[in-house]
């Protein structure tokens, strides 16, 4: 037997470093790990390999062992494990590690390194890995002495979810886990230096609630830090608009902090945010932003952005108040606690509410979303995939499954943020800030590890999809029944979109040839493929597909000339939407200025 | 409107965290004018950085918040802001050169309060420690006196009176 089951209490220095690396991640409540082997890493290996505890998932390819751990994380708000070896291993976890780093997901990723007398000496798989993630992680260490080989682990974890979320890579020389070392528990103590505030100041919440109270024109910008403070934190949410009778808005990011099917919801803002969200945004008198960044896809043109607004900002991170948006009242603290806190100085306040300018207002929101600003028209044959998403949101509600939706990147993700309704927070996982094509099979089968019974589906492109495709054959491997939903188009949509839209419909390089045949492609992994041309065939498609307890590649071909609308062009204001064909906009003109922006 | 704030940072002592602090400069496009960091504290492991830096209010807020959520960053201080406080800077000045050029030199350096620390017949290296304005007048005066090289330590800073900055 070996000694990670049986660990003895007091001198642990019978365990070897990668024993104590894995007693270290039981103590932290691991239960799943993604990764890959390699020989810097084989120590680790052997050792998971003699105990029962820590599940591995083996990925086949080190980038989608982040993202899966990624996916993991999102959907339980654990932090998602990654293990990886040396050189190679490590570098090709960057993108996730970026990626995870951008949306602020709390990620632990164990890397191999060539043994410490080694390094430095350009050996057989050596990276400067602590080199190369520093600017990629919230923070990393290179653990060259075994005696710190257990507190680190354990710091790396309190790192990792601690104020803002991220990830954290350790970085492991083999000598280190083949040697032994002691282990020693969590510390009880305080960390010495890192120490995020997570309660707000009673003031900064004052001043808030009286600028609420006294708002003629409100609104709630909500993003992914409400998600990130937990379920509780949603709960509160949806309590304060109640209370308030305020609009509330969401960021690609915060979809699912506030249900979609509430009357008060405005849908996503942004770029692709609809016009009710996004007029709301421009002509708002207080802005209550909860665990948003003031990203540039929300704000537009900055001097144009909610001109008249006063601001509230509320974020975990103070690095991200007064960035980018300079604020009228900043609040340092967790999501949940700054709304708990708001909740209770408003129910405390005796000033009134202007109900009859909130009221005038909602007329006003009510006119705007007369304009239908989703509408599309699905005629004839070819499947709008507009539609598509529509149907499989539909369908998915009917079955009362919990369902989980991942996606890739460009305008099926863009689709499905504005088609498919989230209740709840942590059921929508997308690869916001980076953009990461390739992110939506990886997180789903994270997500399908962490939650076996549900439904989880990549909505997908087929571009984004290939990017990671090898990651069927893990879902062969552990019989993961995960639903690839592509819309295929036969381009890079968004990349399409823009070319039409900004460089003179010259579609340089994003038609999408040479594609392989999806239902063969899902058949020698292992999984089922159909796919769906007609637009009457569509629900059957989708029904057959939710009730294959296999993996399922459904390839949806779709109109390839659709663009996603309303469209906010770069360097454009908030009212100055593009909306779809038929419908009215406000300037579709995009400057030079607006052109060197992505 | 730009300014340039003096930003003292309390740091572990461990490796890599100099790399941190520039690497944070150079992707976030921040200007560095100097760093200086050494260790101040062996028994607590605890470095001390004086960077200076410059750019708009909002800039300079944004540098001491990015600074201070750095994990091995202990406390973040503007002392341009927290009130009065002395910057003083070590340069190390060589001027080659003989006849009237070279008294001329010695003469100045005697009136900045500069030391001589090493000459020859063809050459001083002048020391020389004050706030860099003092620093860049006595440099300027060299130039056409026969200055062949400079070596600069970068500002190191503290702020006036009883008050202190701890981890």
């Amino acid at each position: 037997m070996s000694a990670t089951q049986h660990p003895k209490p007091a001198d642990a220095a019978t365990l070897t470093g990668a024993e104590v690396v894995l007693r270290a991640l039981k103590e932290q409540g691991v239960e799943v790990i993604f990764g890959y082997p390699g020989g810097a890493v084989l120590p680790i290996y052997d050792a998971l390999f003699q105990q029962n505890a820590i599940r591995h998932i083996l990925v086949r390819h080190e980038q989608a062992a982040v993202h899966a751990a990624e996916g993991y994380a999102r959907s339980t708000g654990r932090v998602g494990c990654v293990l990886v070896t040396s050189g190679p291993g490590a570098t090709n976890a960057v993108t996730g590690l970026v990626d995870a780093l951008m949306d602020s997901i709390p990620v632990v990723c164990l890397t191999g390194q060539v043994p410490t007398h080694l390094i430095g000496n350009d050996a057989f798989q050596e990276a400067d890995t602590t080199g190369i993630t520093r600017p990629a992680t919230k923070h990393n260490y290179l653990v060259k002495r075994s005696e710190d080989l257990a507190r680190v682990v354990h710091e790396a974890f309190y790192v990792a979810k601690s104020g803002r979320p991220g990830p954290v890579v350790i970085d492991l020389p083999k000598d280190i886990l083949i040697n032994k070392a002691p282990y020693t528990e969590a510390p009880t103590e305080a960390h010495r230096s890192y120490r995020p505030v997570t309660e707000p100041d009673a003031g900064a919440i004052r001043r808030a609630v009286a600028l609420l109270k006294g708002a003629k024109r409100p609104v709630i910008y909500a993003g992914g830090g409400v998600i990130n403070a937990g379920p509780e934190a949603s709960r509160l949410l949806r309590d304060f608009a109640k209370l308030t009778g305020f609009p509330v808005t969401n960021t690609l990011m915060g979809l699912g902090a506030f249900p979609a099917d509430d009357p008060q919801f405005l849908g996503m803002l942004g770029m692709h945010g609809t016009y009710e969200a996004n007029l709301v945004m421009h002509g708002c008198d207080v802005m209550l932003n909860l665990g948003a960044r003031f990203d540039d896809r929300v704000t537009g043109k900055l001097s144009h952005f909610a001109p008249h607004s006063k601001k509230i900002h509320a974020d975990i991170d103070p690095s991200s108040i007064n960035k980018n948006v300079k604020v009228d009242v900043p609040i340092v603290g967790d999501a949940g606690a700054v709304l708990a806190a708001l909740l209770a100085c408003w129910q405390a306040d005796e000033t009134p509410q202007d109900k009859p300018a909130i009221t005038e207002w909602w007329r006003q929101i009510d006119a705007w979303r007369a304009k239908d600003c989703l509408r599309y028209r699905q005629e004839g044959k070819i499947i709008k995939p507009q539609h598509a998403v529509k149907r499989l949101y539909e369908i998915t509600r009917e079955t009362g499954r919990e369902t989980f939706i991942t996606t890739e990147v460009g305008q099926h993700q863009m689709w499905a943020a504005q088609y498919f309704g989230f209740q709840q927070p942590n059921r929508w996982m997308t690869s916001g800030g980076l953009g990461t094509m390739g992110y939506g099979l990886p997180a789903a089968t994270g997500v399908q590890i962490a939650h076996p019974d549900a439904l989880v589906i990549d909505i997908a492109g087929e571009a984004s999809i290939l990017m990671n495709i090898q990651e069927m054959g893990t879902l062969a491997q552990y019989r993961l029944p995960v639903k690839i939903f592509i819309l295929n188009n036969e381009y890079m949509g968004m990349v399409r979109q823009w070319q039409e839209l900004l460089h003179g419909g010259r579609y340089s390089e994003s038609y999408s040839a040479a594609l392989p045949d999806f239902v063969k492609l899902a058949e020698s992994f292992h999984a089922v493929g159909m796919r769906v041309t007609d637009a009457s065939d569509l629900d059957r498609a989708i029904r057959e597909m939710i009730a294959i307890d296999k993996p399922v590649i459904a390839d949806i071909a779709v109109d390839p000339k659709e663009n996603c609308f309303p469209m906010i062009p770069s360097g454009a204001a908030h009212n100055e939407m593009i909306l779809g064909p038929g419908q009215e906009g406000g300037v579709a003109g995009v400057t030079d200025e607006g052109k060197v922006l992505v | 409107m730009q300014r340039t704030a003096t930003i003292a940072v309390l740091v572990e002592n461990e490796a890599g965290i100099l790399a941190r602090v520039v690497g944070l400069f150079s992707g976030r496009g921040y200007n560095i004018d100097s760093l200086t960091v050494a260790p101040v504290d062996e028994e607590r492991r605890l470095s001390r950085i004086t960077v200076v830096t410059s750019g708009t209010e909002m800039v300079i807020e944004q540098i001491k918040a990015q600074l201070d959520r750095l994990v091995p960053v202990h406390k973040v201080s503007d002392l341009t802001r927290e009130g009065p406080h002395l910057s003083r800077e070590l340069a190390l000045i060589k001027v080659v050169g003989a006849g009237d050029a070279r008294i001329e030199a010695l003469r100045l350096a005697e009136a900045f309060r500069a030391r001589v620390v090493d000459a020859t017949t063809e050459s001083f290296v002048f020391e020389m420690t004050g706030n860099a304005d003092k620093l860049d007048a006595f440099i300027a005066l060299m130039r056409p006196l026969g200055l062949a090289e400079v070596c600069r330590t970068g500002a190191v800073a503290i702020v006036r009176g009883p008050r202190g900055l701890h981890a």
